[in-house]
């Protein structure tokens, strides 16, 4: 139960204001809603085959994680349930896809397992760039960008509190397994025959809990429309301008010239 | 001149007034019935009765989370309804009975932030009414911890934090020494005698309403039955365990 206890925690890190206090802070949410939204369109736009390509846009990831000190590996780690089912994406491609495309040393690379790289690659970028925005700026950041873009105050709301409710979910999650392991000692897990009523129970519980949430988030003034400001006060125009149009600008760059064979190839005029 | 006769108005009038006020949720049977009665400017007032009386109902009527009562039920002069809902909510707060409901932020400061920055203040008067928020429960030095860290007790201060931070005129707990550890429970009591303006107290740990309060209203089944005195009414063994009460351990002790 204690990994539950770390999802909680790291869901719990991200629904904060803007976590950044550097120069960081200057960047507006939208900025980076933006940069992120580009860099998620950049990268899926990759053709199957172009993993070189592909890879070239974790200049951004590295700069970002640096830039801001977001623990790269410690987020890796973090995140790694989330790139088990990414992994299974590219399965299909690895079985059908057999045609060699060269070889690496005497290992033959199959366009299958070309494409099933690039595609694990895009999966595992998209995931880490969503989780950097979200540190970057805040689940509530988030939201405030959302609206700004022109995003309906009430679809912003439910993205809100579906967040909300996987925080609480996995807390009564807890709590109940908690409770009945301490009932049923010797047990491991839950007993197959009380899975039912304890699933049922567990809707029930937690959906309560989730209009408290929501009733306490209506009874502090939250309207769910209004663009409020948090720390976005702090924000600078000219720096945002800048990063946005210098990060799309490198996106653009990236995906129409093939930076690394550049670099392969001029490193290899050298050997 | 409009908000002059406002004032003298409000200033003859109870903060928190019902009037035949009759509740049911969603269609089903009663669970308030017929309740009317005042609280006025600076009471402490207990709110009493077994499980399922509707304590918590009372409260959550009262600042608008559930529509659709009869009667009247006012705060601060207004009634409570839709056109005035932002208003009221700045005049009386609700303490929730589970504090992991009321916090879903992940420090304190944010928080208790959260109310003053949802009504548009800049970060100077939001970081001036945290702090005063967090110094009058008396977790200052808890400003920057992580919520999910902090044990029950801490947790219901940040609590009643993030609705003082509003300054509201009434504040309305629910049950808030449930679950607490005896220390953390006379911390709270504390607390709560200090706490400025109106306040309702629903429990039914008598001894913390006799601690904090000097009026109590007995509620039964979602009437009121009784409206008194704190300590006339909690001293009355009979009226109190025909509805489901038992006196308080303090006063069992003085008596023996
Ligand atoms: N959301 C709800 N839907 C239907 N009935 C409810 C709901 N909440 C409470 N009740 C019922 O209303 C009555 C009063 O409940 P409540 O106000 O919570 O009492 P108290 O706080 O005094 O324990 C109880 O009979 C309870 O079952
Ligand atoms: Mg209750």
């Amino acid at each position: 139960m204690d990994r539950l206890q770390t999802a909680i925690a790291a869901l719990h890190e991200v629904d904060r204001e803007s976590s950044t206090y550097g120069v960081g802070s200057r960047v507006h949410p939208l900025a980076r809603l933006i940069v992120c939204m580009g860099f998620l369109l950049t990268t899926v736009s990759f053709a199957p085959y172009d993993l070189a390509g592909l890879l070239s846009m974790s200049i951004y990831l590295f700069i970002t994680g640096i830039w801001e000190e977001i623990p790269i590996r410690k987020s890796l780690s973090g995140l790694r349930y989330l790139f088990v089912p990414v992994c299974f994406l590219g399965l299909a491609n690895l079985i059908y896809d057999k045609d060699v495309i060269y070889y690496l040393g005497s290992v033959p690379i199959t366009g299958g397992m070309l494409s099933a790289f690039t595609l694990f690659g895009k999966g595992v970028f998209s995931i880490m760039a969503a989780f950097f925005l979200l540190r970057l700026i805040g689940m509530q950041g988030l939201c405030r960008a959302l609206l700004r873009l022109g995003i309906p105050g009430g679809t912003v709301t439910v993205l809100l509190l579906t967040w909300r409710y996987l925080i609480v979910l996995l807390k009564e999650i807890r709590r109940m397994w908690q409770a009945y392991t301490l009932r049923a000692p010797g047990h491991r897990g839950i007993h197959t025959g009380a899975w039912g009523s304890f699933a049922g129970l567990l809707l029930l519980r937690s959906m309560d809990r989730a209009a408290d949430v929501y009733h306490s988030m209506l009874l502090r003034g939250y309207d769910g429309t209004s663009i409020r400001e948090g720390t976005e006060s702090r924000a600078g125009t000219g720096i945002s301008i800048l990063y946005t149009i210098i990060w799309l600008g490198v996106f653009l760059l990236l995906r129409s010239i093939p930076l690394f064979h550049l670099v392969g190839s001029w490193l290899g005029g050298f050997m | 001149m409009e908000r002059e006769t406002e004032n003298n108005k409000m200033a003859g009038r109870p903060e928190i007034r019902t009037e035949h006020l009759t509740f049911s949720y969603d269609g089903g049977k009663e669970v308030l019935s017929d309740l009317s009665f005042s609280v006025f400017r600076g009471e402490c007032v207990g709110l009493i009765g077994e499980n399922g009386a509707g304590k918590s109902t009372l409260l959550k009527i009262l600042v608008g989370l559930l529509p659709g009562y009869q009667g009247r039920a006012e705060v601060g002069g207004l009634q409570v309804e839709k056109k005035y809902l932002r208003q009221i909510r700045t005049k009386a707060g609700y303490v929730f009975q589970d504090s992991e409901s009321q916090l879903f932020l992940s420090t304190v400061y944010e928080d208790v932030a959260f109310g003053p920055r949802n009504y548009g203040l800049d970060e100077k008067e939001v970081d001036r009414r945290v702090m005063e928020a967090l110094e009058q429960v008396h977790i200052e030095a808890l400003k920057d911890r992580q919520i999910y860290r902090m044990s029950g007790g801490q947790k219901k201060l940040a609590a009643i934090a993030t609705v003082l931070s509003m300054r509201p005129e009434a504040i309305l707990l629910d049950e808030p020494s449930g679950a607490l550890d005896p220390g953390n429970r006379r911390n709270l009591i504390r607390v709560i005698r200090e706490l400025p303006g109106t306040k309702i107290v629903a429990s039914h740990d008598l001894d913390l309403i006799l601690d904090t309060c000097e009026r109590t209203l007995l509620l039964g089944e979602g009437r009121l039955i009784k409206d008194g005195p704190t300590e006339e009414i909690l001293t009355d063994e009979k009226l109190l365990s025909a509805h489901g009460l038992e006196l308080p351990l303090s006063l069992i002790h003085r008596s023996r």
